[in-house]
């Protein structure tokens, strides 16, 4: 009996050992698929050494690994033209199994919404455009609310009254900037003026140092840009002139010339929706009247950094900051009237402060301080 | 007005550079469309030597080296194995792209010291033109100089001569025992190292540092100068100052508010060149003096 025993207890033991290693197979095997990281891929127009627009989402996505650890994995594709190939791009990292996808151009929209359409199951994030789906979100930055700052501290710094702006397209994000930058240089500097430089191109050094050149040559001491190279403050620092840097940080290409960079901080965007992915809260947002996106947010959002204020006298350094304080706290919201056209038109009343729809849709001049028009 | 003038000489060196080397291997009977990718090549060695070894000097040459060896790839696939010259072309552009932004890659981010300005002395005091004619780089003097060798070499020189023979008729140069593909094998190396160093003066001058595919475009407009220049020389200067003139004009206007299209004004050098082709194929007797007869047509060495 002892014996008999003996072997039905062992029996006993080893059937609940191997249900054991069984159940402990399961777990583990559950908790290795909890551990399956998220993925999360970017498309970059150009590379992040351009030190312009995609180093500054290189550097979230640098952030983002580094904030989620094995939580998530991500990688990036670069130097993906804008265009029907950019199609066979996205819909290969689709299918190579990553969970939500960035693509980082506003020329990426239209092909971004088709492979989202494909893949229903995949989670798609296009940042500057205005096309969304069930799984296509979409998101960008204030970038106009740091123009100001530049317009201002322009309107303080210069001496020739004359100021250079490079544009890129006439879309709006850039006209904006643009009237953005005049309100601000006009509230300092009645008499200056701003001319601007269409280059078409949002990355082109040659062309940008250029009409640098030609900017300089025409008088102007201040130069701003909304295009994505450094060429423009290595050609104002050759000249001894000043400028503002774009997207990211620019001070090592022009220590002497740079007053400050518009700093797009992309990380808390990233973060916030990698984290609802993998809460599984994740959601396109859509409410009515988000022009630029599900997310638009600036500097009240750390969205939109200003760099360090340099190379500029220590009162233009504190009006600076106490600008950006007032468009951090909402005190200054910059578009509110009145504001007047070029052409001494008035376009918004007194009072009146034009909402993220008028943004989009009715800044098709140029305000009081800038030159010219807007090309067709 | 004299800065302006000056931002439009500085925008014209890597085309007469590019140019006066492209002219020089159609005039072989080559036709080498990878001008975009040599001057990348170009480009991306210069900033390289110049960034490694710490002297701009040693970039120039690093540039001209590298634009040779670009065109020696060509040489061997379009002379060597005979391959459709306009397709090898092409190839060598999307190579040349590829492999700048490869090599190219660890500096992206860096600055160079550029090359600095030879003021000559003397003719650099002249009131108005010499600070625009005499206080310049070393390669703009050069792309000058080149210039001028090549138009004296083609047609003052023996050897020129025969550059153009081979251009015009291989099979008569051939039987007659010049070495045609020899020849050709040279004209294209020396197009491939003006092409560098057009290309080797973006970053050395025009702007200090390394992007990739910073030439833009300005290898295919080096291609239209060399037909607008209807293969003379000398015309290449006046055509690299027309475009570089309309690029900073099309700048210019904007600044001071001109309302003509931005777009209209980028696309005046290449309407130009079709002008001037239209020009020239009315006028038969003058295309065939001038245009290489055998420009893109391949030649197998047959003993």
């Amino acid at each position: 009996m002892r014996l008999r025993k003996g072997i039905l207890r062992r029996a006993i033991l080893s059937v609940l050992t191997i249900f054991n290693l069984g159940l402990l197979g399961i777990i583990s095997s559950i908790s290795a698929n909890a551990a399956e990281p998220l993925k999360a891929a970017f498309v970059y127009f150009t590379n992040p050494g351009d030190h312009g627009w995609t180093y500054a989402h290189e550097m979230a996505r640098q952030e983002v690994q580094k904030h989620f650890g094995d939580r998530v994995e991500t990688n990036y594709v670069e130097n993906v033209v804008e265009g029907p190939d950019s199609v066979r791009v996205i819909r290969e990292l689709a299918r190579k199994g990553n969970d939500i996808i960035f693509t980082t151009s506003f020329g990426y929209m239209d092909y971004t919404l088709k492979v989202a359409k494909e893949f229903p199951n995949v989670k798609f994030e296009h940042i500057s455009g205005y096309k969304r789906a069930p799984n296509m979100a979409t998101g960008n930055v204030r970038y106009y609310e740091g123009r100001y700052v530049q317009g201002l501290v322009a309107g303080m710094m210069t001496k020739s009254k004359k100021i250079g702006y490079i544009a890129s397209f006439p879309i709006p994000e850039v006209i904006q900037g643009i009237n953005a930058f005049g309100i601000g240089l006009r509230s300092v500097n009645p008499e200056a003026e701003v001319s601007v430089i269409w280059v078409n191109s949002w990355y082109d050094p040659v062309k940008e140092a250029d009409a640098a050149k030609v900017l300089i040559a025409e008088g102007a001491d201040i130069l701003a840009q909304h295009t994505d190279s450094p060429a423009m403050l290595q050609t104002a620092e050759k000249a001894g002139v000043y400028g503002f840097g774009q997207a990211s940080d620019m001070k090592n290409f022009a220590p002497k010339a740079q007053l400050f960079s518009s700093v797009n901080n992309w990380a808390p965007y990233y973060k916030t929706k990698i984290q609802q992915a993998l809460d599984g809260t994740w959601n396109t947002g859509d409410a009515p009247g988000y022009w630029a996106g599900n997310i638009w947010k600036g500097m009240s959002d750390d969205y939109l950094v200003l760099s360090p204020f340099e190379n500029m006298p220590a009162d233009v350094a504190a009006a600076a900051a106490k600008a950006a304080a007032d468009i951090k706290s909402g005190a200054n919201k910059i578009f509110t009237g009145p504001i007047k056209d070029n052409s001494g038109k008035l376009r918004v009343p007194a009072g009146k402060t034009l909402d993220d729809g008028e943004l989009f849709t009715t800044l098709d001049y140029y305000v009081d301080g800038i030159a010219g028009k807007i090309p067709g | 007005m004299e800065a302006l003038i000056l931002t439009v000489l500085l925008t014209s060196v890597p085309l007469i550079f590019a140019a006066t080397g492209e002219l020089v291997a159609e005039r072989s009977g080559v036709l080498n469309l990878g001008v975009e990718g040599m001057m990348l090549m170009g480009a991306v060695s210069a900033f390289a030597a110049t960034a490694i070894l710490g002297n701009p000097y040693l970039g120039v040459l690093a540039g001209a080296v590298a634009g040779a060896m670009t065109a020696v790839v060509f040489s061997l696939f379009a002379l060597g194995l005979a391959t459709n010259q306009v397709a090898t072309g092409l190839a060598l552009t999307i190579f040349g792209t590829g492999l700048s932004g490869l090599v190219g890659a660890p500096f992206v981010g860096g600055t160079i010291e550029g090359l600095p300005n030879l003021a000559i002395p003397l003719l650099a005091d002249l009131p108005i033109v010499g600070n625009l004619l005499f206080n310049h780089d070393l390669m703009a003097y050069l792309s000058i100089g080149f210039l001028g060798l090549v138009g004296w070499f083609l047609s003052r020189t023996r050897a020129g001569l025969v550059l153009r023979a081979v251009g015009n008729s291989h099979d008569s140069a051939h039987a007659l025992g010049y070495p045609v593909l020899l020849v050709r094998f040279c004209s294209v190396s020396f197009g491939g190292m003006m092409a560098g160093l057009g290309g080797a003066y973006l970053p050395l001058v025009l702007t200090p540092h390394w992007s990739e595919g910073m030439t833009a475009g300005r290898g295919w407009i080096a291609l239209a100068l060399v037909v607008f220049a209807s293969w003379i020389p000398s015309r290449i200067l006046v055509g690299a100052l027309l475009f570089g003139g309309i690029t900073i004009m099309q700048l210019a206007g904007q600044a001071r508010g001109w309302v003509v299209p931005s777009q209209m004004l980028s696309m005046l050098p290449y309407i130009a060149t079709i002008v001037v082709l239209v020009v020239i194929s009315r006028n038969r007797e003058f295309a065939l003096r001038h245009s290489p007869a055998c420009l893109g047509r391949i030649f197998v060495n047959s003993k």
